[in-house]
């Protein structure tokens, strides 16, 4: 539809995208930060916080038998925290930017790159976190962490990205997403082995783990965290989640993003 | 050189309110049935060609497609039927510091809101300090911007927008930006765009800016191109509607 005639047009074109990510992403990253001084420690707070109150009701309380179970509550919550908040965080970002989605044209799906990055920093952040709990009970990082990491992180932010593009643009056709986001999320996180270890659930129900989207990476980051191995099936099913939720949310931002600045 | 390029454009708005996911589920075929009914006539099968140094001003009374006409132009809108042609780059003075965040500082958000508008960093650091002195917020520009006046805030966005080195410019009245200081200003710098040639569009109501600025008019009556041409004889007929 736009027609450019220049030479090396393409090269400026991804020089620009560059520019635009590193942008939008350090502005997220930056207001958070600038608001309070205490901005790391509040993104700490919230995983940390829950960590403890899952440690009262199940050790404290209930006295469930589980081995590491403070590290274990840790090494799920960080990386959930990353997957909620940049879906939450999806729903309403192309509505308040509705300035914006009105006047100029950019790539909107940048908004959503940018938010699932700066909350990906965010759990990078608190990886030292974990590494001090671990620490704490005579336990060492591999240096294995220091390829593995980046090649987990490569589906997570597919995953994650592609959701919260899919419920940023699905909620502008039904404001109400956000509601129904926040109680799926919920449930799912209920559904998670998260407060729970995978070897808890009955055989009969183990298989089912599978058909939850979002199990297979937590696992697969719980197994990092825990033993400091990669497994290869639970990361494999990731990838495939995660390559299915980009082909959809893709699908339906390329149908609808033309309609965005009609409905904001 | 041709800028800007309608062929046959018909634009429909379809009113799609289903009032959230809840109501749409409950009434599934009602609304079905509504999305292929329910469509709102922007434009109705207009072309027109805008060349290398017109500056083009869009009249028509309130409603009757201007504003989809730019942003079709803009890029934000599709059309329903027929094709837009676009020959350089643009830039939107539509709604002046769109993206601007509260919480940063002038200068953080001359970097972000140049972005959007699609220009480099490189580029934009480049002409900070011209934009800087546009401004003239050169006290409070480290200040983050919620403490800006909306008039400081409107010359902000207005110097970034400017300094983007667009081919073509698209105004929607605002050229009543800040105090009158900065009016005249802000015309002078339109004056000189259209020195040096670059293509304008211009939306407004003031027919006295339109005649003093325009070369050509293009009205929209009615979701119809009505008359494009000559600015007095454009004006006359809009008068008599």
């Amino acid at each position: 539809m736009i027609l450019i005639e220049s030479k090396g047009y393409m090269l400026n074109q991804i020089h620009y995208y560059k520019d635009l990510l590193l942008v939008l992403t350090g502005k997220d990253i930056k207001v958070r930060y600038k608001s309070s001084y205490l901005g790391y420690l509040w993104s700490l707070a919230n995983p940390l916080f829950l960590a403890l109150i899952f440690y009262f009701v199940f050790k404290v309380v209930t006295k469930v038998k589980m081995e590491n179970y403070t590290l274990f509550l840790i090494s799920g919550l960080f990386i959930w925290q990353w997957i909620n908040n940049a879906i939450m965080m999806g729903t309403n970002l192309y509505i308040s930017n509705a300035s914006l989605i009105k006047k100029v044209n950019f790539p909107r799906n940048f908004l959503v790159i940018a938010s699932t990055l700066s909350e990906g920093f965010n759990f990078l952040v608190s990886i030292p976190v974990i590494i001090f709990f671990m620490l704490y009970y005579g336990e060492y990082p591999a240096l294995n962490w220091l390829f593995l990491i980046p090649i987990i992180l490569v589906p997570t932010f597919l995953f994650v990205y592609s959701l919260s593009l899919f419920v940023a643009t699905v909620n502008l056709f039904f404001r109400d997403m956000e509601r129904i986001i926040g109680l799926l999320l919920t449930f799912v996180f209920y559904l998670t082995p998260i407060i729970y270890p995978l070897k808890m659930i009955p055989d009969k129900y183990q298989q089912l783990i599978f058909i939850n989207p979002f199990a297979p990476l937590v696992i697969t980051w719980q197994n990092l965290f825990l033993h400091s191995t990669l497994e290869i099936k639970y990361f494999m099913i990731s990838i495939l989640y995660a390559i299915i939720a980009f082909s959809v949310a893709t699908y339906t931002y390329t149908k609808l993003k033309y309609k965005f600045a009609e409905l904001v | 050189m041709i800028r800007v390029k309608f062929e046959n454009i018909t634009k429909y708005y379809t009113l799609f309110n289903p009032g959230g996911i809840k109501n749409f589920l409950l009434h599934f075929t009602k609304h079905v049935k509504n999305i292929k009914k329910d469509k709102f006539l922007a434009l109705d099968n207009i072309s027109f060609e805008i060349k290398d140094k017109d500056v083009i001003g869009i009249i028509g009374k309130n409603g009757a497609g201007k504003s989809t006409t730019l942003g079709l132009i803009a890029g934000v809108l599709k059309p329903n039927k027929g094709k837009v042609v676009i020959n350089g780059r643009i830039a939107p003075l539509l709604e002046l510091g769109a993206g601007f965040h509260p919480d940063l500082s002038g200068r953080e958000n001359i970097i972000l809101n140049g972005i959007l508008l699609g220009m480099s960093k490189k580029e934009i650091l480049s002409k900070i300090d011209s934009i800087i002195e546009f401004s003239e917020l050169d006290e409070f520009i480290d200040q983050p911007i919620r403490i800006y006046s909306s008039g400081m805030m409107s010359r902000l966005g207005f110097s970034v927008a400017v300094h983007v080195d667009p081919e073509i410019l698209l105004i929607d009245e605002v050229l009543s930006v800040g105090d009158f200081k900065f009016q005249e200003k802000s015309k002078n710098k339109i004056y000189e765009f259209k020195e040096k040639g670059k293509t304008i569009i211009f939306v407004s109501h003031d027919i006295g800016m339109i005649k003093e600025l325009c070369t050509k008019v293009i009205l929209i009556d009615n979701h119809k191109l009505l008359y494009q041409g000559d600015v007095d004889k454009g004006v006359e007929i809009y008068e008599k509607l």
